[in-house]
């Protein structure tokens, strides 16, 4: 744990031994809906078993794919259980394209809120955040997948959040990774980028979601040369890579392959872009 | 970088102009170019550069046109709105024979418009922009490779002929992902006698100036550069023909439109309709004989563009009345689907059609 990661932790989850984030995750105060998904996701998913905690935050550098995998960790959920209250939150404040928002109609079809500032995809340029917002701490009783805005820039909207999350302890903060990504090509620069939004959120990471791909050109041989980056970020960060996503056209056509050196394929349906 | 990575077209214009040795970026924010700012914020200072945020669209373009007097390759983006308030600063570093590279994504206008991708500045970029008699060399990138191979192109070109380059691209090609390769032959920077890079004591001194106080000496100025500008038509035209070979419906289209048309062109073609494609790579100068050569076999030409009837004026003047010109277009910010093409490659099919009476001498054919 880092020595920033550990002040904020600290600062925050007073009178709690070890890591109160890490080794004792669902120790005291565990909610219903924690439970509930654990239990649950025993026998679900890919490879490993998929915990979710009350609020699934995902962060990291911009264009790494996080809108993508938000939308498909809610979707994910919805499938595990059809009547849990769930939300979708949209933080950014950086990006005005490419937002949960082009994902509004299957999103409610599913059941499944979008908390989205009404001025995202419009001409209005400008870094609004979303007045529900603060669901996400209130409303104990849902689950929320939260989508942050990329880089520190981004997760700066996250510190108005931080501490309640923290206090309440039932969230996992996913930094989404692409060695492909050019000012992420080694695992030196992605820490880099992981430090600046933990300062910036005021919030540590729980873990790692490998979604290294090259577009179109992603093969299993792209997939599988980015394990032993996302090791090495793991290695450096000293946090587990709980998550590696991989386009569902891309699984399909190399599924065996895939597989065989991957435990904790999650398949993503990647949003339609119109050209 | 050998291997591809994953990108955003604003990215990859950033890189590029890095590899091809630009050291000096200028620049104030806007959307949709932010992120070519960004990445330059970032890489800059890691490789000794200078990436400075300037209070205003016009204090970063004439700090463009002092780094370029200093002989060093620059480069500034910004996006429409942003442009209208560099147009003086651009018209001076042609006036001075400056070379430059700038960058607009365009975004829908006029006046602020809005965020989403346009091309309604393609009178502005290819008749010059701002005051005076000049062009701009322009280039029209349409994917994000291409984003990358042209930035580097587009410093060669400026250096080469002393003159400022534009790189016209739009919100939909600055944001889209795509994956790109640097593996690039990077040809050494030509040496710049006439920079002002300090005499020594020896040599007289250089001066990069747009003032001339005797209208027979800038008139002198005006006929050298338009010599120099026939030698960029005659040479430096690029243009990129799909499925041309029989061609009877060809369409015309740049950047993003162009990718667009691709897909109604094969449409087509699987229903019989020998539809095909120029896309000019250099708007300025623009490939007028390609599209001159293509009306030997094409019964008609359709313009597809992000706005109100600009492109459609070259496509006329290049074609030179001989067949009907169409226009299919969306405005605003939007983007024609491939539906919207297709429909308008069949229309233009059986209107013009053997038998049917078509006017060929009609250069005001405009369709929606």
């Amino acid at each position: 744990m880092s020595a920033i990661r550990r002040e904020i932790a600290d600062c925050v989850v007073h009178g709690m031994t070890g890591n109160p984030l890490r080794d004792a995750p669902f120790a005291s105060g565990e909610s219903a809906i924690c439970v509930w998904l654990r239990v649950q996701t025993m026998n679900a998913g890919f490879g490993r078993n998929m915990e979710y905690k009350r609020i699934t935050l995902l962060s990291g550098h911009y264009g790494s794919g996080k809108t993508n995998i938000a939308v498909n960790l809610a979707l994910d959920m919805r499938r595990r259980d059809a009547s849990l209250p769930l939300a979708v939150a949209d933080l950014d404040i950086v990006n005005p394209y490419f937002r949960t928002l082009d994902s509004k109609a299957e999103l409610e079809a599913a059941g499944i809120d979008l908390i989205v500032s009404r001025y995202a995809n419009t001409n209005l340029d400008a870094p609004a955040l979303p007045s529900e917002m603060y669901r996400i701490i209130e409303e104990r009783n849902r689950g929320f997948v939260v989508d942050v805005g990329g880089d520190d820039r981004g997760a700066l909207a996250l510190g108005r959040l931080s501490g309640k999350i923290l206090e309440e302890g039932m969230y996992d903060m996913l930094l989404v990774i692409n060695c492909y990504r050019p000012l992420s090509r080694d695992a030196e620069s992605t820490v880099e980028i992981l430090r600046e939004i933990e300062e910036a959120a005021r919030l540590p990471f729980t873990g790692i979601v490998n979604n290294s791909n090259l577009g179109s050109d992603t093969t299993a041989e792209t997939i599988i040369s980015s394990l032993d980056y996302a090791r090495e970020v793991s290695g450096i960060a000293e946090l587990p890579v709980v998550l590696t996503t991989i386009d569902e056209n891309v699984y399909n056509k190399y599924r065996s392959t895939l597989q065989e050196r991957i435990e904790n394929i999650f398949p993503l349906r990647l949003q339609a872009r119109p050209v | 970088m050998a291997e591809k990575v994953l990108m955003k077209g604003n990215e990859a214009i950033a890189e590029a102009a890095i590899l091809a040795g630009c050291r000096h970026y200028f620049g104030y924010p806007i959307t949709p170019q932010t992120e070519i700012a960004a990445y330059m914020a970032k890489r800059m200072p890691k490789i000794g550069g200078t990436f400075l945020q300037a209070e205003s669209e016009v204090a970063a373009i004439n700090m463009v046109y002092g780094a370029s007097s200093a002989g060093v390759r620059v480069m500034t983006s910004s996006s429409s709105p942003g442009i209208s308030l560099k147009s003086e600063g651009i018209s001076y570093l042609a006036g001075a024979d400056l070379p430059a590279v700038i960058v607009n994504a365009q975004r829908g206008g006029p006046g602020l418009g809005g965020i989403q991708p346009s091309q309604s500045d393609y009178f502005q970029a290819t008749r010059g922009g701002g005051h005076g008699d000049y062009h701009l060399i322009v280039l029209a990138p349409s994917s994000v490779q291409e984003m990358a191979s042209l930035t580097i192109k587009a410093f060669d070109l400026a250096d080469k002929w002393r003159a400022p380059v534009m790189i016209l691209a739009d919100g939909t090609t600055g944001q889209m992902m795509e994956p790109v390769s640097f593996d690039f032959e990077i040809s050494p920077q030509p040496e710049k006698p006439w920079a002002l890079t300090g005499t020594r004591g020896a040599r007289p001194h250089n001066i990069t100036n747009s003032l001339y106080l005797s209208p027979e000496v800038l008139e002198e100025k005006n006929f050298e550069r338009y010599r120099k500008y026939d030698e960029i038509i005659r040479t430096e035209k690029m243009a990129e023909e799909y499925r041309m070979e029989d061609a009877e419906i060809v369409l015309v289209a740049f950047g993003i439109a162009a990718r667009v048309s691709k897909n109604a062109v094969d449409a087509a073609r699987k229903e019989g309709v020998k539809a095909g494609l120029i896309r000019p790579i250099t708007l300025w100068p623009f490939p007028s004989d390609t599209l001159l050569k293509a009306t030997e076999k094409a019964r008609a030409f359709i313009s597809v563009e992000l706005s109100m009837g600009q492109l459609i004026e070259d496509v006329k003047l290049s074609t030179e009345c001989r067949r009907p010109v169409y226009l299919c277009n969306r405005a605003g910010g939007m983007i024609p689907l491939p539906d919207q093409i297709h429909r308008a490659i069949m229309e233009a099919h059986s209107a013009t059609a053997p038998g049917t009476s078509v006017s060929f001498s009609s250069c005001n054919k405009e369709d929606k």
